[in-house]
């Protein structure tokens, strides 16, 4: 290269600032995804027994009641959880914590869910976010999904209507059958108490606070 | 295109292992297209093949087939451009081409059980024979195990010929691009209960290929294209690639931050997140830029040289150059932009804003291009000098960019009704989901795509029948 040509259009100059750039946002790609990894790794059955907050708590949170709250410190609404509260009639051990949200994630992808719904506000948006269903007011002691599906708690509720979700329609837009097993159900509920319980930093925003029709025409 | 098979007139195998992938590609995008009619007309009436073929299996397929025919037509883009730029054939002939019916035969295979079996039981068995059921890149276990065999075949043959040819920089760029995009596909095979985590490496595929690494894929692309349709000067081409890569690799690597607002990472993605990926649209702009540059450039050079006409030897080829040029700012810079800071994504996140985006994104910055390397394909393998566009051409860009561009629209409106009314007013809950679906501004915006869809899906049959024809024509014209 001649001394007379400018840095500016120098393809060596450019090369090597393209390589310094690119390797200096993988190397912080990579430490903070370190970083990230170590806060959403899951908590353990103790963090909950010691009131320890974790960002994804151990499966066993299904056990505790979770609530959705704004946070003043933080600006926006996280999930609390509460005192416990039975799970299908019972408290889940550690090990059943675990393999009931096993069952429910692998059938949530095996069902495909994620093409329809969305879950943490990814996927399809065909139907609803799942990311805080678990809170949803329909399926609440004033929604009209217990009376519907005739059962007495909440998650048996929503794990009926799993098994038969074309049985009880709610819109014309329906959920298909898809042949989800009872056991199946009950970890699919498991799976979305937990997901509720993740901390999304305020997503969805005010999720449940508002119930009634829109004022928009 | 098939009569391609037997009148022949490139020079190298290499070349015309392209054009297998191409075909391929081509027959995928209109299984893209399809899936996409079928899911667009359940919006609209949802009785329509109710459980019979739900939405989940057209969706699934409408995207599957989207990012299968694009990484053909990239395989196929590729294995075109390698003895053009290296000076010579490919190491590995009889490996490649079996690569390509193991790979074909796979997708097939694939695409048959998503169709046929649906979904499956709860079980790890389900994940490694039918789909993973993650977006996008739904792929079987067994199939990512088969992809990433095949694309080390791939891999290996076009760095052994990069390293025993000419070492461009536009060659460069390519092999050391398609490293990172093979590699980063590993972090999508393995199975977590922790749906954070899961959302957190499936980001890392889709996110940093088509925000990093494709993105760099047609920036080489384009290179290539241009020195081969207008005759751009190699030196000036090359200094721009790599401002490319250093804007598109600085701000798209860390832009991955903005789908870590809401899947259970910590705060500061926010932050980097809405900072990097704010700056994402800079590159697309100044790819634009360079795209006219050089056309108006060249063709100023000819004149002033006396010569009489364009420059382009290439004319549907430049036409969707130009479109990828001008959509991939449009589509993936600015409807990108509307959603990327945290502020607003609060409310955008996962409504058909997004879809919006998505439609307009992948077909501005990567259907565009690989449609362009077609043409170029298609005029290599007739031998042609100068290929105009003819008639079909016309209608068939026309036609694919309104429909598209008429869909971007439709779903935006849709999308900001649903952010309004779902989101913003009544808190994102199951009922105020239905609410802002039903709502006529939801409604109308759906069957708006639809009616675009339709249109698209039309431009595209014109673009298949002048893909056959134009050489031949064009060929026969030449002789005459």
């Amino acid at each position: 290269m001649s001394k007379n040509v400018s840095v500016w259009s120098s393809i060596p100059f450019w090369r090597r600032s393209a390589a310094w750039v690119t390797g200096f946002a993988v190397v912080l790609l990579i430490w903070l995804t370190f970083d990230t990894m170590g806060q959403i790794t899951m908590g353990t059955d103790d963090d909950l027994k010691n009131g320890v907050t974790k960002r994804v708590p151990a499966p066993t949170v299904i056990n505790y009641k979770i609530t959705y709250e704004m946070s003043e410190k933080r600006g926006h609404e996280v999930p609390v959880i509460g005192e416990k509260e039975p799970f299908f009639g019972k408290e889940y051990s550690v090990e059943e914590a675990a393999a009931a949200l096993h069952i429910g994630k692998l059938t949530s992808q095996s069902k495909n869910c994620m093409n329809c719904h969305t879950l943490l506000g990814n996927g399809a948006y065909y139907a609803p976010d799942l990311t805080k269903a678990w809170l949803d007011p329909a399926w609440s002691e004033s929604g009209p999904m217990m009376a519907m599906t005739g059962k007495s708690t909440k998650e048996e509720a929503i794990a009926e209507f799993l098994v038969n979700p074309s049985k009880y329609p709610t819109h014309a837009r329906m959920m298909p059958n898809l042949g989800i097993t009872p056991d199946e159900a009950k970890g699919l509920v498991a799976f979305l108490k937990h997901m509720s319980s993740i901390d999304t930093n305020g997503f969805p925003r005010n999720f449940g606070k508002e119930i009634g029709e829109t004022n928009a025409h | 295109m098939l009569t391609s098979i037997k009148t022949n007139e490139l020079q190298f195998e290499s070349q015309k292992i392209g054009m297998m992938y191409f075909r391929v590609a081509i027959v995928l995008f209109g299984a893209q297209l399809l899936m996409g009619l079928i899911a667009a007309a359940q919006f609209l009436f949802p009785g329509f093949l109710f459980e019979l073929f739900d939405f989940s299996v057209a969706r699934m397929v409408h995207i599957n087939a989207l990012v299968v025919w694009m990484l053909y037509a990239m395989i196929g883009s590729v294995y075109y451009m390698v003895p053009f730029e290296t000076g010579r054939e490919v190491i590995g002939v009889a490996i490649a081409k079996l690569a390509f019916w193991v790979l074909t035969a796979a997708v097939t295979v694939v695409v048959l059980v998503y169709i046929i079996v649906q979904v499956g039981p709860g079980t790890e068995a389900s994940i490694w024979l039918i789909h993973e059921g993650r977006e996008y890149i739904e792929a079987p276990r067994w199939a990512d195990i088969g992809i990433v065999v095949v694309v080390l075949v791939f891999y290996f043959n076009v760095f052994a010929t990069y390293l025993k040819g000419e070492r461009t920089g536009v060659m460069t760029v390519m092999v050391a691009n398609l490293f990172a995009l093979a590699g980063l596909y590993l972090t999508g095979m393995f199975y977590t209960d922790n749906i954070s985590v899961d959302q957190y490496w499936w980001w890392w595929i889709i996110h940093l290929w088509v925000e990093a690494t494709w993105e760099v894929f047609v920036g080489t692309l384009a290179a290539f294209a241009l020195i081969k349709i207008i005759g751009a000067k190699r030196e000036i081409v090359e200094m721009w690639l790599w401002i490319e890569v250093l804007m598109l690799f600085g701000s798209g690597i860390l832009g991955l931050g903005h789908h870590y607002f809401w899947i259970g990472t910590p705060e500061y993605w926010w932050e980097i997140g809405a900072l990097f990926s704010a700056l994402e649209p800079v590159p697309l702009i100044a790819m634009f830029v360079h795209v006219l540059y050089d056309w108006g450039k060249e063709q100023g050079v000819a004149h002033a040289k006396g010569e009489v006409g364009s420059v382009m030897n290439n004319g549907p080829a430049m036409t969707w150059i130009v479109a990828n040029a001008f959509g991939n700012f449009l589509g993936a810079g600015i409807w990108g932009f509307f959603h990327t800071l945290p502020q607003v994504n609060i409310y955008t996140h996962g409504t058909q804003f997004t879809s919006a985006h998505g439609h307009l994104a992948f077909f501005g910055a990567y259907a565009t291009i690989l449609i362009g390397m077609m043409y170029l394909a298609v005029q290599g393998t007739y031998g042609v000098k100068q290929m105009k566009a003819t008639k079909l051409s016309k209608w068939a860009a026309f036609m694919i960019i309104f429909g598209v561009m008429g869909m971007t629209v439709a779903l935006t409106i849709s999308g900001y009704e649903q952010v309004l009314v779902e989101r913003a007013e009544l808190g994102a809950t199951w009922d105020a989901f239905f609410i802002a679906q039903n709502l006529p501004w939801m409604v109308q915006g759906l069957a708006w795509r639809l009616t675009m869809g339709i249109v698209t899906f039309i431009g595209f049959a014109f673009l298949v029948m002048d893909l056959l024809s134009i050489g031949k024509n064009a060929k026969d014209a030449q002789r005459a």
